[in-house]
C-alpha cells in the first residue's frame, strides 16, 4: 500500500476487513458438513439410523400399537431395472426387529450398476428408524438380466410419538453407471 | 454544523480538471465519476430489466401462449430477475453511496479510489456475459433468479456456467465496493463527526457493507458447488451421490435474505435524509433509527428459513423460523413510526423528493404486511410460491427500493449538476409511476390468494381479468420510467440554476458545505464538524 493509505487505513483493520469475505467463503461450504452434523445431533435431519445387529436390543418391544409400514419403490432416469416391494406393507411393533424385501430385475443385458437412496416420511419419525442391514448400504451390481431379492432389516424405536401411525420408506435406485 | 471554507480553488494535480472523452470515463478513479458511471450503468439495467418485465406482462395479457415459448418466457423472469437485483437496485445503491459519502464525511474521495474503478468496470463485463446467455444454444437462465439446483445444475442448459461465471464477477464487485465503504467510512471521517454525527444514510451503507462482505462469499460458494457439481463430479445438490437439493436452498438462502436487506438499508438510509429536510424538522430518534438498522442486519442472518417453510420441514423449525421473522417487523416499525414522527408539527412541502419519500413509506409499509403474512409458517403453505409472494416483493423493491433510489435522485441531482429538474415534470413522473405500479402489483395479491402460481406463462382462466389490469398498470409503470430518461435528460442539459443549499430545510455537509455543483474534487481540506 502506498504512504498515504497507510496513514489512511490501518493495517489490523484492513486485513479484518478482508479476512470477512475469504472466512465467509469458507462457511459457505463448512455448511455441508455442518448441517450434516447439527442435523444428525438434533435429529431433524429426516435421515434413518444404521445400527450393528448385535446393539438391537429387543427386549422392550411395544405391543400395545402398531405402526403401519408402507415400502416403496422408484428407479432414477437411465437406470433400465424394474424395482419394487415384494412385500408393500407391514404392520410393526415399535422395539422389534423386522426383515422387508425389495426385488430388483435388470431388464438389459449388459451388466449394470446403482445406488438406492432411502426417504422416510413422515420426516421426524426417521430418527426414530433403524436399519441393521439394508441395500442401500452398498452399491448392488446386476449382470444382464439377474433378478435379485435384497433385504433390509429395521427396527423403530419404541419412543417414537404416539402420533405416528404410518411411516413410509421410500427408495429410489440411481443409476452409478457412466453414460 | 459546519463553519469551514469548503474546498481549495486549485489543487497542483488538476490544474486541467477532469481528463477528456472516454479514457475520462474508463480511468477515472474520482468518486462522482464513478458514482454517475454506476447510476447509469443501473439506470441502463433498469430499462432492460424492464423490458422484460414488458414482455412477461404482455405474455400474461390474455390467457393462452400468444407471443413467446414457455421455455423463452422462464428466460424472461429468470433474467428479469437477475438484472434487477443484481444490475439495477444494487448497483445503483453504490453509485449513490460513491458520490454521497464522502461529501456527508467530508472525505476528499473513497478509501481506495483505483479498487472503485475496478468495482464498477467489472460489472459491464458481466452483465454482457450474463446477457449473452440467452443468444447461446439452449438458451440463457431459466430456472428463476434464485436458481435452486438440481433445476440449475443436472436440467440447465449449456449457458449456465456463464450465468455462474457473471454471478461470481459481480459478487466481487459488490465485496470491493463494501470494503471500500467500510474502509472509507471508518477512516477518512472529518474531525469532529463521530459514528453518532454522521448521517442515517452513512450509517445504512456502513451496516449494508459489512453485510455484503458476509454474504456475497457465501452466494460465491453456492455457485461454485454448482459449478462442481456440474463439472467435476461433486455432488452436493444431487441425492443420487448422497447429497440434499434443500442444502443449496438452505445456502442459497442464507445469502438471499440478507441480501435483500442490503437491497433494502441504504433506502432507509435515503428517506431518512429526505423526510427531514421537507419537514424542516430534524429526524425523530436518531440513536434508535441507528439501533433499529443494526437490530434488522443482525436479525437477517437467522431467518432465511422462512424462504423454505414448504420443504417439509420439521415443526421445531418452522415455528424458530417464524418467530424470529416477525420479530424483524419491531425495528422496522421503529424506523416507520420514527419517520412519521419526524413529520409531526413540522412545516411540511410536498416537492417531488418528498413525494417520494412519502410514498416510500406507505408502499413499502404495505409491502412489509404481505411479508408479515408470508411470515406466518402455517399460512405460508398457502402463499408460497404463487403471485401473493411475487406481490410483496415487488411491493417492497419497487415501491420500496427503487422508490427511494428516485427520490434520491431528485433529492441530490441539483448538487450533482448544479440544476434544478423541471417540479412539475417531476410531480407528473411520481403520480403517473404511482398509479401505474399499483394497478400493476395490488391485484396480484389477490391473484396469489386466488391460487395463481407463479412463474408460469399461462394461467386458468379464472385469473384472466387481474392479469389483464395488472399487465396495463405494468405497461404504463414501463412508460413513465421513459418519460423518467426524459427528465434526466433534459436536467443534465440544463434548467434553472440550484442554489448551493438546494433546498430550504437541507442539513448536513453535502448541502451546507458545498456549492452547486460540487466542485470535481471537493473537500481536499477537511471541514470542521461541530
Amino acid at each position: 500500500m502506498s504512504n498515504v493509505l497507510k496513514k489512511i487505513i490501518p493495517r489490523s483493520q484492513m486485513i479484518k476487513i478482508c479476512m470477512v469475505p475469504i472466512l465467509m467463503f469458507g462457511f459457505g461450504f463448512a455448511m455441508v458438513p455442518l448441517y450434516d452434523v447439527l442435523c444428525e445431533i438434533t435429529g431433524l435431519n429426516g435421515k434413518t439410523g444404521r445400527v450393528e445387529a448385535s446393539m438391537v436390543d429387543e427386549s422392550d418391544v411395544d405391543t400395545s400399537r402398531t405402526i403401519e409400514v408402507r415400502f416403496l419403490a422408484n428407479t432414477g432416469s437411465g437406470l433400465p431395472w424394474s424395482f419394487e416391494p415384494v412385500v408393500t406393507k407391514m404392520d410393526v411393533h415399535p422395539g422389534q426387529l423386522y426383515e422387508a424385501i425389495y426385488r430388483v430385475r435388470s431388464t438389459t443385458d449388459r451388466p449394470t450398476k446403482g445406488q438406492a437412496i432411502p426417504s422416510v416420511s413422515p420426516g421426524i419419525a426417521a430418527q426414530y428408524f433403524d436399519k441393521t442391514e439394508c441395500f442401500c448400504f452398498r452399491e448392488q451390481d446386476l449382470a444382464g438380466f439377474e433378478v435379485k431379492d435384497m433385504p433390509l432389516k429395521f427396527i423403530i424405536g419404541n419412543d417414537v410419538s404416539d402420533k405416528v401411525e404410518q411411516i413410509t420408506l421410500s427408495y429410489t435406485f440411481f443409476s452409478l453407471d457412466k453414460v | 454544523m459546519t463553519n469551514a471554507t469548503t474546498t481549495v480553488d486549485h489543487d497542483d494535480h488538476d490544474d486541467h480538471g477532469p481528463a477528456y472523452g472516454i479514457t475520462r470515463w474508463i480511468t477515472t478513479t474520482n468518486h462522482k465519476d464513478i458514482g454517475t458511471l454506476y447510476l447509469w450503468f443501473a439506470f441502463i439495467m433498469l430499462l432492460t430489466g424492464g423490458t422484460m418485465a414488458m414482455v412477461i406482462r404482455a405474455e400474461l395479457f390474455q390467457p393462452g401462449l400468444q407471443f413467446v415459448e414457455p421455455q423463452f418466457f422462464n428466460q424472461m423472469t429468470t433474467m428479469h430477475g437477475l438484472i434487477m437485483v443484481f444490475g439495477a437496485i444494487m448497483p445503483a445503491f453504490v453509485g449513490l453511496a460513491n458520490w454521497m459519502l464522502p461529501l456527508m464525511i467530508g472525505a476528499p474521495d473513497m478509501a481506495l479510489p483505483r479498487m472503485n474503478n475496478w468495482s464498477f468496470w467489472i460489472l459491464p463485463f458481466a452483465f454482457t456475459m450474463l446477457l449473452s446467455t440467452l443468444l447461446m444454444e439452449g438458451g440463457g437462465p431459466a430456472f428463476g433468479w434464485t436458481f435452486y439446483a438440481p433445476l440449475s445444475t443436472t436440467y440447465a442448459p449449456a449457458s449456465t456456467d456463464y450465468f455462474i461465471f457473471g454471478v461470481h464477477l459481480m459478487g466481487i464487485s459488490s465485496v470491493m465496493g463494501a470494503i471500500n465503504v467500510i474502509a472509507t467510512i471508518l477512516n477518512m471521517r472529518a474531525p469532529g463527526m463521530t459514528l453518532m454525527k454522521m448521517p442515517l444514510f452513512v450509517w445504512t451503507w456502513l451496516i449494508t457493507a459489512y453485510l455484503l462482505i458476509a454474504v456475497m462469499p457465501v452466494l460465491a460458494g453456492a455457485v461454485t458447488m454448482m459449478l462442481t457439481d456440474r463439472h467435476f463430479g461433486t455432488s452436493f445438490f444431487d441425492a443420487s451421490g448422497g447429497g440434499d437439493p434443500v442444502m443449496f436452498q438452505h445456502i442459497f438462502w442464507f445469502f438471499g435474505h440478507p441480501e435483500v436487506y442490503i437491497m433494502i438499508l441504504p433506502a432507509f438510509g435515503i428517506i431518512s435524509a429526505i423526510i427531514p429536510t421537507f419537514a424542516r424538522k430534524p429526524l425523530f430518534g436518531y440513536s434508535s433509527m441507528v439501533y433499529a438498522t443494526g437490530s434488522i442486519a443482525i436479525l437477517s442472518f437467522m431467518v432465511w428459513a422462512h424462504h423454505m417453510f414448504t420443504t417439509g420441514m420439521p415443526v421445531a423449525g418452522e415455528l424458530y423460523f417464524m418467530y424470529a421473522t416477525i420479530l424483524i417487523s419491531i425495528p422496522t416499525g421503529v424506523k416507520v413510526f420514527n419517520w412519521v414522527t419526524t413529520m409531526w408539527r413540522g412545516s411540511m412541502t410536498f416537492e417531488t423528493p418528498m413525494l417520494w419519500a412519502l410514498g416510500f413509506i406507505v408502499m413499502f409499509t404495505i409491502g412489509g404486511l404481505s411479508g408479515l403474512m408470508l411470515g406466518v409458517a402455517p399460512v405460508d403453505t398457502q402463499y408460497h410460491d404463487t403471485y401473493f409472494v411475487v406481490a410483496h416483493f415487488h411491493y417492497v423493491l419497487v415501491t420500496g427500493a427503487l422508490y427511494s433510489i428516485i427520490a434520491a435522485y431528485y433529492y441530490w441531482v441539483p448538487k450533482w449538476t448544479g440544476n434544478m429538474y423541471n417540479e412539475t415534470l417531476g410531480k407528473i413522473h411520481f403520480w403517473w409511476s404511482t398509479i401505474a405500479v399499483n394497478v400493476l402489483f395490488f391485484p396480484q395479491h389477490f391473484l396469489g390468494l386466488a391460487g395463481m402460481p407463479r412463474r408460469i406463462p399461462d394461467y386458468a382462466l379464472q385469473f384472466a381479468e387481474f392479469n389483464k389490469i395488472s399487465s396495463i398498470g405494468g405497461f404504463a409503470f414501463g412508460l413513465a420510467q421513459l418519460f423518467f430518461l426524459y427528465i434526466i435528460i433534459k436536467t443534465i442539459k440544463g434548467g434553472k440554476k440550484s442554489t448551493d443549499i438546494v433546498w430550504e430545510g437541507a442539513t448536513g455537509l453535502e448541502f451546507e458545505a458545498l456549492p452547486s455543483p460540487a466542485p470535481y474534487h471537493s473537500f481536499n481540506i477537511a471541514p470542521e464538524v461541530k
